[in-house]
């Protein structure tokens, strides 16, 4: 992989990786930004860190897109360049309530931390992950609460197209 | 110590967890009772906060340190969610209750990136001054702390008779010491009293001979230099591989400071270094953070010089309640005053990143917005929270006497890792 040493622009980078990773745009987002797809992102980052010099991290964290169900979740990578002092978005779209995805640690040691959370708060698993243990909440905690369909803390509004499902799992006063 | 059962139960008492849920974490050797695992925190004074460490010991040779955080997780991302954009930033300040004002500056500059507010000069040479003010205040809390952490407790004391000073300014701008939420989306609350000018330099006056008084009682102190020349050495390749940002970078001899490389809130307009060093110790990194309180008063000196007059606050009254005064004349300022705390403003469709330089590093802030009056999504980039996994990495080989040294040179603030 020959390394470009003198600035890449935002485009060039967006162009290497729709030729190689099938990356696409994404409009929704006031940043450079791609959508991935979730088996290439490894090669992606990879690329970035070793090509276009993205040494850091700055940022993994998911969103949840409830009850939309393709996809659910968005995985959102940011890193940053020190040496060409930019910033490069990543988003990969999930499907499905309990989603798999390869693990970043292994380009990026501090995604050890990132992903712990995310599998904390929204349940995203993390395959070759080497510690995807709970980070904030207690260990024995039920749930993750930070999907939309976790509620917060208040007792949960039901609708006519939601009144049984939570029905079932309502706290009532035993007789 | 011969079986599992036993080493669980003289070695964990806070938390039951089991030994197998951590097998990976540890050497071989604490599995055959070969060392010992000792808990240290969260009740412990020198961990900041409530941070608890899982050690593993060799007698006093730290070979495995595993960090437990959480213990100060108050959901504010989840309950962000559930509130307004005014209401929600009172919020941010209660997640690194240091850097309070840097808090409020990166959900302000989010959400003005967001809707594309303009924020007055006078508004963003205040908050220059005052994030500027409150990393100095940052600086001295840490200098305090890490200093009594290795027995100067004169030092401690010093450092928090100056950093009241600095907590009367901001009690002057905004009436609370501490969580101020001075700082509106497109632009201040209000403007500035008289008195704020000479209070500040007041302080730009003293300062500069307080910080060579603490150099004397550390720089050359043999004491404080023993305990900390050539402890948590990190080169800087490994420093970027976990994403260190700060002076922690810094002190690495990797010169990077947002406020340098993405200007933000007017940054470009101040004239001033990034202090970096190259040895990479707790030493190296406390000089750094010295020089940095000085570079912060050259930059305070420099936006209150030129502190321009004119309008705190932008006129767009979709986003920014209008002045009280116009309230009882205007009818249209009384229908947005109305709307704007009631309803509150809703930001167009969009996620935005805007990253700020706390005094600990990159301090992130990930805001999207599904066009309703509340944000969809909050992500705090929190530079403590990634800080953090460079503890175990720097704390290997190391006494658990300089173990507290090395807590307080990473910097952590637990709201900042727990949020």
């Amino acid at each position: 992989m020959t390394e470009v040493n003198q600035s890449p622009t935002i485009e060039e980078i967006k162009r290497e990786l729709k030729k190689q990773y099938s990356a696409d745009d994404y409009e929704p987002c006031n940043e450079a930004c791609m959508v991935v797809p979730p088996e290439n992102i490894i090669h992606v980052c990879k690329t970035l860190r070793d090509k276009f010099h993205f040494e850091l991290l700055a940022e993994e964290t998911a969103v949840d897109y409830w009850p939309e169900e393709k996809p659910r979740f968005h995985l959102i990578y940011r890193l940053r360049s020190i040496k060409h002092n930019l910033i490069f978005g990543l988003r990969v779209a999930l499907n499905g309530n309990a989603p798999i995805m390869p693990s970043l640690v292994d380009v990026y040691k501090n995604a050890n931390w990132f992903e712990r959370e995310i599998w904390d708060m929204f349940g995203i698993k993390f395959e070759g992950h080497p510690d995807l243990r709970r980070v904030i909440m207690p260990y024995d905690w039920e749930g993750h609460p930070l999907r939309k369909d976790y509620p917060l803390g208040y007792e949960e509004v039901q609708y006519t197209f939601n009144f049984d499902e939570i029905d079932v799992r309502k706290p009532y006063a035993e007789e | 110590m011969n079986n599992d059962n036993n080493l669980v139960g003289t070695s964990f008492t806070i938390t039951p967890v089991s030994l197998d849920e951590i097998k990976h974490l540890v050497s071989n050797r604490a599995i055959e009772g070969d060392t010992v695992l000792l808990n240290m925190g969260p009740q412990h004074p020198s961990t900041h906060g409530v941070l608890r460490l899982l050690l593993e010991l060799d007698g006093e040779t730290v070979i495995n340190c595993i960090s437990d955080v959480g213990f100060l997780h108050t959901g504010i991302e989840k309950n962000m969610e559930a509130k307004t954009y005014v209401k929600a930033e009172v919020m941010s300040d209660r997640i690194d209750y240091l850097n309070n004002v840097g808090n409020n500056l990166v959900y302000c500059l989010a959400i003005e990136k967001l809707t594309g507010l303009d924020v007055p000069p006078r508004a963003q040479a205040i908050r220059v001054i005052l994030t500027e003010l409150q990393r100095i205040a940052s600086h001295l809390v840490w200098l305090g702390t890490h200093a009594l952490d290795l027995a100067a407790m004169s030092v401690f004391l010093y450092c928090f008779r100056e950093r009241e000073k600095i907590l009367d300014i901001m009690e002057l701008v905004s009436g609370q010491r501490m969580m101020t939420t001075y700082l509106r989306p497109g632009g201040l609350w209000r403007d500035i009293p008289v008195e704020f000018e000479d209070a500040v330099r007041d302080i730009l006056k003293t300062f500069p001979a307080k910080i060579d008084e603490y150099e004397a009682l550390l720089t050359k102190n043999p004491l404080f230099v023993d305990r900390t020349v050539g402890i948590g050495v990190l080169k800087p390749e490994v420093a970027l591989d976990y994403g260190l940002t700060g002076p922690g970078l810094r002190a690495a001899g990797i010169a990077h400071d947002l406020r340098k490389s993405q200007p933000y809130s007017g940054y470009e307009l101040y004239d001033f270094d990034i202090p970096t060093h190259t040895d990479s110790d707790t030493y190296a990194r406390y000089v750094v953070r010295m020089e940095e309180m000085r570079q912060s008063l050259r930059i305070i000196q420099q936006a209150l010089d030129k502190l321009p007059m004119g309008p705190i606050r932008s006129n767009n009254r979709k986003y920014v309640p209008p002045p009280r005064s116009e309230i009882g004349t205007s009818m249209e300022a009384l229908i947005h005053h109305f709307k704007l705390w009631t309803e509150g403003f809703s930001p167009p469709k969009g996620s935005v990143y805007v990253a700020v330089e706390s005094p600990r590093g990159e301090l992130g802030l990930y805001l999207e917005s599904d066009g309703s009056p509340k944000p969809y999504r909050v992500h705090w980039r929190t530079p403590s929270f990634t800080n953090m996994q460079i503890l175990p990495v720097i704390a290997k080989g190391h006494l658990v006497a300089d173990l507290v040294a090395l807590i307080g040179t990473v910097d952590i603030v637990l709201g900042d890792v727990d949020r």
